[in-house]
C-alpha cells in the first residue's frame, strides 16, 4: 500500500548498490569516468536534428550503439523506444547487472525527465498539421512519446514490477527522482528502489534555451568571468538505491551512500534564480541536515554551474554563503562543462559523476575555465587531480525554481 | 499512527469554477454540453467540455506572475485557493510549511504546441516568452509564487493513477513532518492536439479540461485518508484488468452504505475493465467523467473531490475512488468521515 505506509518509524541508511550512465563521454562507469577524470569535453555539431536555423549549433551527442540491447522487449517494441528510452534502458541494464536484483521482483521505480520522448511528440505533431487526414503511426508517437511508457518499458525490460513515479521538477527532476527514492528507502516504505534520470536532445527545447539566448555561441565555461551560456547534451543515469541492511544481507558490492538530500523552491522568477541564490543555499543546508554533515565536511561540490550569467552568480553567492570561510578551500566544478546541461537527467548524472569521484578518489576538473569570476569564493580545479573526499554535495537548480541538493559519503 | 485528513478541496470544470458547480452536475446526472473545438485541416470541429471563462474575473489572474500563464495554471490556482480557503493566509506564519505535488499527464499543451508551431517554422523567431511556460512544473512554480510557498514542491507527470500517487507523496511528506500542509492539484487544458489524440484510442470519449485539488493536513479535516492502493503498472506480465484487480483486491470491501467513485465516462471500450471490476457494487455510484468528460489526470482529481464532498455532506460513510488508468496503472483510494471507525 502507498499509504498508510507499513513503518513510519524506522530510518534506515541507503546505500547504492548499482550505477549506470550514458553521456556523450560513452557509456557506461569507465568510459565515464576516464572522461571525467581527465576533464574531456564532448561537444559537436548536432546531428539528431535541423539546427542550421538556430543561433548555436553544437550540443553533446551521445552515440547510441546500433542495436539496442539485448532484453525481454520484443524488437518491435525496442524499435519505436525514442533515444530517450534507449538512453534510460542502457544505464539501467548497467545498474542492474551491478546491484544483482532479481527478475521478478517490486521495487518503486522514480524517474526524473523534462520532456520524455519529446521527438516522438514533435513528429507526431508534423504529422497532425501536414497530414491532418492521415493517422498513420499517429498512436504510436503519442504512446510512446509520454514518459510512462518509457517507465513501463523499462520495467518490461528488467523483468520487473512497481510503482513508477515521474518527477518533472524542470532540470532539477534527477536529482529529485534521486532524492526521492532515498526517501522511500530511508523511511521504510520499500527496501530498494530505482531512481533513474533521463532526457534526449529535441529541437524543441534546444529551439527553447536558443530563443533565451542561454545557449554559449562560444564554449560552455562555467563560473568564467567570461562564461556565456550553456551548452545542451543528453544522457541517462540509473541508480539502484537499497537500505544497507538488505545490502549487507545478501552480501551485496556497495558503491556508496546516498546521505542527505534537501530541496526547496527559488520564488523569485520563472526561468531566473534569486540574485542571492537564497533558494539554493537553503537546499543546500537541508541537505546537510539531512546528512548530519556541516558544509565543513564537503570535501568536492558538483555544482549546477550551468554557465549561464545568472545561474552561475546566483549559485556562487549561495555556495559562498553557505560554505562561509570552507569556501575558500571548497573545490567547486560543474560537468557540464564536458557533457553539457542534460536537463532532467542531470541530477541523476551528476549523482553518478559524484559517485564516481568518492569512489576513485579524484575531483572532476573544468578544464574549459579561463578566468575565474570573482564573484567565486571557492577555487574552481581546472587540472586533472587526486583528491580525498569523504563527502560530496551535487546541486541541481531549473526552471520554476525548483532546487534539489543530495550529498553522497563514500563507502570504505 | 497520526491521522491524515482532508482539509479542504477545490475543483474548476466544465461545469464552471468551484466545487458547488461540480456537484451540482454530478447531481444533474446530465451531461455537460460539448463544444467545437477547432481542429486544424478539418472541415469539421473537435468536440470538447472547456471551462466556462469565470465570473467574475478572479483577482488572481491579474498576479505578475500569471499574465502570461496558459489556463491550466489558472484552473490550478483556482482549484488550490478554493481547497486552501482560509489557510491561504497561515502561509504568513514563519512555522507554516505547504507543501505543492501538481500532477499532469498533458501538462501545458497549449504553448508547447504554439511554441514548436513557431520553432517549425522558422526557429529564429520563435518566442523566448512562451518557452518557459511549456515545462511542466511551470504551474506549481506560478501556484508556489502566488501562494508564498518555498517548501517542497513535485510536478509529477503519468497518467490518471498520478493523482493518487500525488496524494501519497503528500501523505508521507505529513507523516513525515515535512510539511504541515499539503495541497495535491490534478490540472489539465484542452488544445486540439491531445483532443486529436484521445481520438486515435477511443472515438465516443469527449476531451474536458480543468482542475481539482485536495488539500492534507495532519489530524485535521472531517474527511480522513484511510488507504491508497500500491499503483498498480500494465506490464506484459500484468494486464490492464489484472492491474485492476490487484488495485480492488488492496480496498476495503464494499458495502451498501459506501460510494464508489469510478471512472468510466459511457465510453464502452475505456470503461470495459472498470465496469467489470465493480460490476457487484452494492452502494451509490459517482461517475464524474460521464458528466464532465476526460481531463485525465484533473478527471482523477474530480474524483477524489467528488467522493469528498459526498462524505461530508453525509451522502455516504466512506468511499472508495477507483482510477483505471488510460495507458500506465491502476490504483485506487478509500476515504472515510472523520466521524466513521478507521
Amino acid at each position: 500500500m502507498l499509504f498508510p505506509p507499513s513503518s513510519t518509524t524506522s530510518t534506515a541508511r541507503v546505500v547504492i548498490t548499482g550505477a549506470g550512465i550514458i553521456t556523450a563521454l560513452g557509456q557506461g562507469w569507465r568510459a565515464n569516468a576516464d572522461g571525467f577524470r581527465t576533464g574531456r569535453t564532448a561537444f559537436r555539431p548536432v546531428s539528431v536534428f535541423d539546427a542550421s536555423r538556430q543561433r548555436v549549433q553544437v550540443a553533446a551527442e551521445v552515440d547510441l550503439p546500433e542495436d539496442p540491447p539485448a532484453t525481454a522487449l520484443s524488437p518491435r517494441r525496442l524499435n519505436r523506444m525514442d533515444r530517450a528510452g534507449r538512453m534510460l534502458l542502457l544505464a539501467a541494464l548497467e545498474a542492474w547487472q551491478q546491484c544483482g536484483w532479481e527478475i521478478g521482483s517490486v521495487f518503486p521505480m522514480v524517474f526524473g525527465t523534462t520532456s520524455g520522448g519529446m521527438p516522438l511528440g514533435e513528429a507526431y505533431f508534423r504529422h497532425a498539421v501536414e497530414n491532418p487526414l492521415s493517422h498513420q503511426q499517429q498512436a504510436t508517437r503519442v504512446t510512446n512519446y509520454q514518459a510512462q511508457q518509457q517507465a513501463l518499458d523499462l520495467a518490461d525490460a528488467l523483468g520487473v514490477s512497481g510503482s513508477a513515479t515521474i518527477i518533472a521538477n524542470a532540470c532539477a527532476s534527477g536529482a529529485n527522482a534521486v532524492g526521492h527514492a532515498f526517501d522511500l528507502v530511508r523511511h521504510g516504505r520499500a527496501e530498494r528502489a530505482l531512481a533513474c534520470g533521463y532526457d534526449a536532445l529535441s529541437h524543441m527545447v534546444f529551439a527553447g534555451f536558443d530563443s533565451l539566448q542561454a545557449l554559449s555561441p562560444t564554449q560552455c565555461r562555467p563560473f568564467d568571468a567570461r562564461r556565456d551560456g550553456l551548452g545542451l547534451g543528453e544522457g541517462a543515469a540509473v541508480l539502484a538505491l537499497e537500505s544497507l541492511d538488505v545490502a549487507r544481507r545478501r552480501g551485496a558490492s556497495i558503491l556508496g551512500e546516498v546521505a542527505g538530500y534537501g530541496a526547496s523552491i527559488d520564488v523569485h522568477h520563472l526561468t531566473q534564480p534569486h540574485p542571492e541564490g537564497r533558494a539554493a543555499r537553503a537546499a543546500m543546508s537541508m541537505a546537510c541536515r539531512d546528512a548530519g554533515v556541516s558544509p565543513e565536511q564537503i570535501d568536492y561540490l558538483n555544482a549546477h554551474g550551468t554557465g549561464t550569467p545568472l545561474n552561475d552568480s546566483a549559485e556562487a553567492a549561495a555556495i559562498n554563503e553557505w560554505a562561509g570561510a570552507h569556501a575558500k578551500t571548497l573545490p567547486v566544478t560543474s560537468t557540464k562543462a564536458n557533457i553539457g546541461h542534460l536537463l532532467g537527467a542531470a541530477g541523476a548524472v551528476e549523482t553518478v559523476v559524484s559517485l564516481m569521484a568518492l569512489r576513485e578518489q579524484w575531483i572532476p576538473p573544468e578544464t574549459t575555465l579561463e578566468a575565474r569570476d570573482a564573484a567565486c569564493a571557492f577555487p574552481v580545479p581546472t587540472e586533472p587531480r587526486a583528491a580525498k573526499l569523504e563527502h560530496v554535495l551535487t546541486n541541481s537548480f531549473g526552471f520554476g525554481g525548483s532546487n534539489a541538493s543530495l550529498i553522497l559519503r563514500r563507502w570504505s | 499512527m497520526t491521522r491524515v485528513g482532508v482539509k479542504g478541496i477545490g475543483a474548476v470544470s466544465p461545469a464552471g469554477w468551484g466545487v458547488g458547480p461540480l456537484s451540482e452536475a454530478l447531481r444533474s446526472g446530465t451531461p455537460v454540453p460539448a463544444k467545437d473545438l477547432q481542429r486544424p485541416g478539418w472541415e469539421r470541429p473537435l468536440a470538447a467540455r472547456t471551462v466556462p471563462a469565470p465570473q467574475p474575473r478572479p483577482a488572481f489572474m491579474t498576479h505578475p506572475r500569471l499574465r502570461r500563464s496558459s489556463p491550466i495554471t489558472h484552473y490550478a490556482v483556482g482549484a488550490a485557493l478554493e481547497a486552501l480557503g482560509d489557510d491561504a493566509h497561515r502561509l504568513n506564519e514563519t512555522d507554516f510549511r505547504l507543501g505543492v505535488v501538481l500532477c499532469v499527464l498533458t501538462g501545458c499543451v497549449n504553448y508547447s504546441r504554439r511554441f514548436y508551431d513557431e520553432v517549425w517554422k522558422n526557429p529564429a523567431q520563435a518566442s523566448p516568452l512562451v518557452f518557459p511556460e511549456t515545462v511542466f512544473n511551470a504551474p506549481s512554480s506560478h501556484l508556489a509564487t502566488l501562494l508564498g510557498a518555498s517548501s517542497l514542491n513535485y510536478t509529477l507527470v503519468g497518467d490518471h493513477g498520478m493523482f493518487l500517487q500525488g496524494l501519497a507523496v503528500a501523505a508521507d511528506w505529513l507523516l513525515q513532518g515535512r510539511v504541515e500542509g499539503c495541497l495535491v492539484v490534478g490540472s489539465e487544458e484542452i488544445d486540439w492536439l491531445p483532443a486529436d489524440a484521445i481520438r486515435l484510442f477511443h472515438r465516443s470519449v469527449v476531451p474536458a479540461e480543468g482542475a481539482g485539488a485536495v488539500y492534507l493536513c495532519r489530524g485535521e479535516g472531517d474527511v480522513a485518508l484511510h488507504s491508497i492502493t500500491d499503483a498498480h503498472p500494465f506490464l506484459e506480465t500484468q494486464g490492464r484488468a489484472d492491474a485492476a484487480q490487484r488495485m480492488r483486491d488492496q480496498l476495503p470491501p464494499p458495502q451498501p452504505d459506501h460510494l464508489l467513485c469510478d471512472g468510466t465516462q459511457a465510453a464502452p471500450r475505456a470503461d470495459k475493465v472498470e465496469r467489470h471490476l465493480w460490476r457487484d457494487w452494492p452502494g451509490p455510484r459517482l461517475a464524474p467523467k460521464a458528466i464532465l468528460g476526460e481531463a485525465f489526470v484533473a478527471a482523477a482529481a474530480w474524483q477524489c473531490v467528488a467522493a469528498i464532498d459526498a462524505l461530508r455532506h453525509n451522502l455516504a460513510a466512506a468511499a472508495t475512488v477507483s482510477v483505471v488508468g488510460c495507458n500506465q496503472q491502476a490504483i485506487g483510494a478509500h476515504l472515510r468521515r472523520a466521524d466513521q471507525p478507521a
